[in-house]
């Protein structure tokens, strides 16, 4: 559910030279950072953060806690912001931006503890008196760059692992999606500590600079090409990173299967938030008869989630910007595929109708980039290996989808394709459950947060041994003068190995 | 001709060869096979290379290699295996579960002062993950390489697994290419071109560095003991362990005693000259031994300080009421030099240890809980180990990486399989329960929307613990039981 679109700084140029004025009243009202304090701020949060007030579980929980009280007390301004910036859906915006992260802090809340205990791992015949475990630390300053299509969820949801984590954090949320990026930018100072968290806003050129900073840790949401320049500037300092990225997410269907159910989940999946998730199915591929006993399904479910006027159903979302809607047109008008369903567009209120076109090729203009709107381009195949082979020579996707009846078909599917996530028979439903990892693989991202996992991404896994005193006869056998004799009993020791025991190697 | 290799691995590795655990434990057999007949060829370039011991060459490489090896082909099954995790009512009948997979074309860069199990030992893992893999081991350790180079192919599958020997321009070449993963042993400063050359293609990186890793030694303790540990662990492959004990800690009253100690153990176990000890290795090149010898400057030395640099020699060697300022505390020794920084307690020491770069390892001797507490908790390393050194890379259920400047991601063991596999999240659903999904599905009513929140919200167990659901199911299970011995009871013929 993400993404943000390449020629971030053509737009920043624009709007820069528009509203120069009104941003930095905004910026002064709103209590938004500019470029010569972000320095003041990192070393603020870095002062906090040595002092050791982010580590007591008491701390976190309160913090935590507070989050969960922001989401209480304002979801009228969330769903108003969101509205502003997607025109999302009440029912959208409460399920993917509420819900799901006030779950997401609510397993967290439940599990921290538990989560921040020392883990013991299993010893070896030399080791067995000692003490062997992992430590989570805090890894220190983290950044979290959020992306527009999901402006709360995306910047909120790896900030409950960083808190969880005992970091501190600095959140440069979307300027694209500005009502969001504004309300984050007021709510976030009134809830959460302001020593240890603060919100930077701005756009590629303030990225840029707060990018030469030192960070223990990257948290990037967005597109391949931005994806690069954090990197390479995180490599200055040897910052390691999490990287939420695209791709085009295929969804072959293939051999028996319920079309009805399948027509609703893929049209629910690929029509949220207007097709702007990066989980969204981007393309399907079938055969020619399950694409022709597919589309009546799919029209009738579009009519029952949208009416026969898409574009008058408070629950269809909008593009979310002027740039954003004319790339998809001008794709939908490139693409020498045939228009089925939908393919109507209204430039004033940003509105593209839920569009579906078959008889697509591989060099279609649909098929080059991630389409990341409502047009769903149907591509026809002849035989499972050929649909497994189209997906295979493409850059492996953040999630794949397979659907059919038939288990050996997703079996197979499984088997010989990778992707970040698979979901067989519906589609994003896997991102929704804290228990899976969410990440990309490849070209669409690396590393995972949701749930624990966002707490492990944020921690640093110490290994720590405690040794007693005793037993300096037995580490005789390493020391030197080295003797053939010793040599065997420490080979003896360290092959003495039973399933389940821990191997040794000793240097 | 890096290009070359790399595109001919993904083609084979693409071909679906190393899915089956088969063919992966027959690598590593093959491996291990490796390592058992040509041991002397090994011992004989390690020689070569860092004078060192053949026992030494065992208990530093060999033994690791293969006890990696057992425990992957062992283990393998497991950690290939499906892992289930926990649901919501939502996905209660669905199979949920994370999928490890390989992850493609892995590029392991070595380094030259373990070159062995620093190549070795992350191949077996990138092998055991089902990877094809590029190995580069390093120039420095020249007969290694050139060993290396000839044998894997002997027994490894050529197609799959293939070494690019060279210096630094076949290792630029090398990382043009685009890589699945790339796991580097080596310095920082390479650490961040590796990663920056990484970023190009998106590449994700291990990077296992190096840093000066701080060894404090409370009064309170075992001094003697404290001191054999540490002299063993110093002096191991003339000080060339990324996770050597770089520098003591400790107040001025114990200094002398630590030397005194030192220098006991030393005599113990190079005799009156480690020069002739067959059981003291050299500095890998005159280049190294210009660089270690000229950290001794400005320094006391009170201890050793003899070198030979015909011999890339430099003996054991203590030096006392060294300062923070100083050369050697500037960077990596990486050498057989140890200098002694006196602080006036804990406090102190925690200080000076946070006010630099995260180490990868770090130490602490001491018998006084609180102290040990106390350190864990106020600082961060990459491993630690208390009251010995380098021991913490022994447990392979440890993680070991660093953090920070020292480095990032972590291995050994099964972390060696995870770092190298994608951890694929997969939900199977059926098509059943469709009315259950039409909670989710506009047009949005207010029963809808609590339905969906309800099926969100609450997973099998409940969030402390209980769980609810195999609480129901033993009490069903108990009445049954009784509701069976009651029925057995009532038949059996009086």
């Amino acid at each position: 559910m993400k993404r943000q679109h390449p020629e971030i700084s053509l737009h920043v140029l624009v709007k820069t030279l528009g509203c120069a004025i009104k941003k930095s009243y905004f910026l002064r009202k709103h209590r938004c950072l500019t470029m010569e304090s972000q320095k003041q701020v990192l070393e603020r949060l870095r002062g906090a953060f040595r002092s050791g007030v982010t580590r007591p579980v008491q701390f976190r929980l309160t913090q935590l806690q507070a989050m969960m009280s922001l989401f209480e007390d304002n979801e009228t301004q969330i769903l108003e912001a969101m509205h502003k910036d997607l025109a999302k859906p009440k029912f959208e915006a409460v399920l993917s931006e509420i819900e799901l992260v006030v779950n997401d802090i609510c397993c967290t809340i439940s599990n921290l503890q538990t989560w921040m205990q020392d883990s013991y791992v299993g010893t070896n015949l030399a080791t067995k008196l000692d003490d062997c475990f992992v430590r989570r630390e805090p890894l220190g300053v983290v950044l979290i760059i959020g992306a527009w299509n999901y402006p709360l969820q995306l910047v909120v949801s790896p900030l409950i692992g960083a808190i969880a984590a005992g970091n501190c954090a600095i959140l440069k949320p979307s300027e694209i999606s500005q009502a969001t990026e504004k309300l984050i930018a007021e709510l976030i100072p009134k809830y959460l500590s302001q020593e240890c968290y603060a919100v930077i806003c701005g756009g590629a050129e303030e990225t840029k600079t707060l990018l030469e900073n030192r960070f223990d840790h990257i948290f990037y949401t967005g597109s391949q090409s931005v994806a690069r320049c954090i990197l390479q500037a995180a490599a200055v300092h040897l910052t390691p990173v999490t990287l939420e990225l695209g791709g085009k997410c295929p969804c072959l269907i293939y051999g028996r299967l319920d079309m009805k159910a399948a027509a609703k989940r893929l049209v629910w999946a690929k029509f949220f938030n207007a097709g702007q998730s990066c989980v969204a199915p981007d393309y399907v591929l079938c055969t020619a008869e399950t694409r022709e006993m597919l589309l009546p399904f799919i029209k009738e479910a579009l009519e029952s989630f949208y009416g026969s006027e898409p574009e008058q159903s408070p629950d269809m979302g909008r593009i979310v910007t002027d740039r954003h809607w004319n790339r998809l047109v001008e794709l939908l008008k490139k693409s020498e595929g045939k228009v089925v369903i939908g393919g109507e567009s209204v430039k004033e209120t940003k509105y593209i109708a839920p569009t579906v076109v078959v008889d697509v090729k591989e060099s279609d203009a649909l098929m080059q980039e991630e389409i990341f709107g409502p047009i769903l381009p149907i591509l026809t195949i002849k035989s499972l290996n050929e649909g497994i082979d189209f997906m295979n020579e493409r850059e492996k996707p953040l999630a794949l989808y397979a659907f059919s009846d038939e288990s050996q078909v997703v079996a197979t599917v499984l088997e010989r394709t990778s992707s970040g996530g698979f979901c067989s028979n519906d589609g994003i439903a896997h991102m929704t459950l804290p228990g899976l990892p969410f990440g990309g693989v490849g070209a669409s991202g690396m590393g995972n947060y949701h749930g624990r996992w966002s707490f492990e991404t944020f921690s640093h896994k110490r290994g720590c041994m405690l040794r007693g005193w005793g037993l300096e006869r037995v580490n005789v056998l390493r020391y030197p003068p080295y003797t053939e004799s010793n040599l065997s009993w420490l080979r003896w020791a360290t092959t003495a190995k039973k399933k389940g025991w821990a191997s040794c190697s000793v240097m | 001709m890096e290009k070359q290799v790399v595109d001919g691995l993904r083609e084979v590795f693409q071909s679906g060869r190393s899915r089956s655990l088969q063919y992966r434990k027959q690598q590593l057999r093959a491996l291990h096979r490796l390592i058992t007949e040509h041991q002397a060829d090994i011992e004989q370039s390690l020689k070569q290379d860092l004078n060192r011991n053949l026992y030494n060459t065992s208990l530093f490489e060999l033994i690791g290699i293969e006890s990696d090896i057992k425990l992957a082909e062992n283990d393998m099954a497991d950690w290939a295996a499906p892992r289930h995790v926990k649901k919501n009512l939502n996905s209660a009948l669905d199979d949920v579960y994370i999928k490890p997979e390989p992850l493609g074309v892995v590029l392991v860069i070595g380094t030259w002062n373990y070159p062995w199990a620093m190549i070795l030992q992350p191949l077996v893992g990138a092998i055991a993950a089902g990877n094809a893999a590029v190995v580069k081991p390093s120039e420095l350790s020249e007969h290694s390489a050139r060993l290396m180079k000839e044998l894997l192919p002997l027994y490894l599958d050529k197609e799959m697994y293939q070494v690019v020997t060279g210096g630094i321009p076949e290792t630029q070449e090398l990382l043009k290419q685009r890589f699945d993963h790339i796991f580097y042993t080596g310095s920082s400063t390479v650490g961040k071109l590796v990663m920056e050359a990484a970023a190009r293609h998106l590449t994700p990186v291990t990077l296992e560095l190096g840093g000066k890793s701080p060894c404090y030694i409370d009064k309170n303790c075992d001094i003697a003991v404290a001191c054999r540990r540490i002299t063993w662990g110093k002096f191991a492959n003339c000080g060339q362990t990324c996770i050597a004990p770089d520098y003591i800690l400790c107040e001025p009253s114990i200094q002398d005693r630590i030397v005194q100690e030192i220098q006991k153990t030393v005599q113990e176990f190079y005799q009156e000259d480690p020069k002739s000890s067959p059981d003291y290795c050299r500095i890998i090149n005159t280049r190294h031994f210009d660089r270690v010898l000229a950290l001794m400057n400005d320094c006391t030395i009170a201890l050793g300080g003899e070198n030979d640099r015909s011999q890339c020699y430099i003996a054991p060697t203590v030096l006392k009421d060294v300062l923070p300022h100083f050369k050697i505390m500037q960077e990596e020794i990486f050498g057989p030099l140890l200098p002694i920084v006196t602080v006036n307690g804990l406090s102190e020491a925690i200080n000076l240890i946070n006010t630099r770069e995260k180490p990868l390892a770090l130490y602490l001797f001491s018998s006084d809980k609180t102290v040990i507490k106390r350190m864990l908790t106020e600082t961060t390393s990459g491993g630690v180990t208390v009251n010995d050194v380098l021991m913490h890379y022994t447990v392979d259920t440890l993680p070991f990486g660093g953090v920070g400047n020292s480095g990032m991601g972590r291995y050994h063991g099964r972390h060696t399989f995870d770092q190298l596999s994608h951890h694929r999240s997969c939900l199977i659903k059926s098509f059943a329960m469709e009315s259950l999904n039409d909670a989710r599905y506009p047009p949005l009513t207010a029963a809808r929307l609590s339905k969906a929140k309800f099926f969100m919200q609450h997973h099998l167990c409940s969030c402390n613990g209980v769980c609810v659901w195999a609480i129901i199911a033993t009490i069903l299970a108990i009445g049954l039981l009784v509701g069976l011995i009651v029925v057995l009871i009532q038949k059996t013929p009086v």
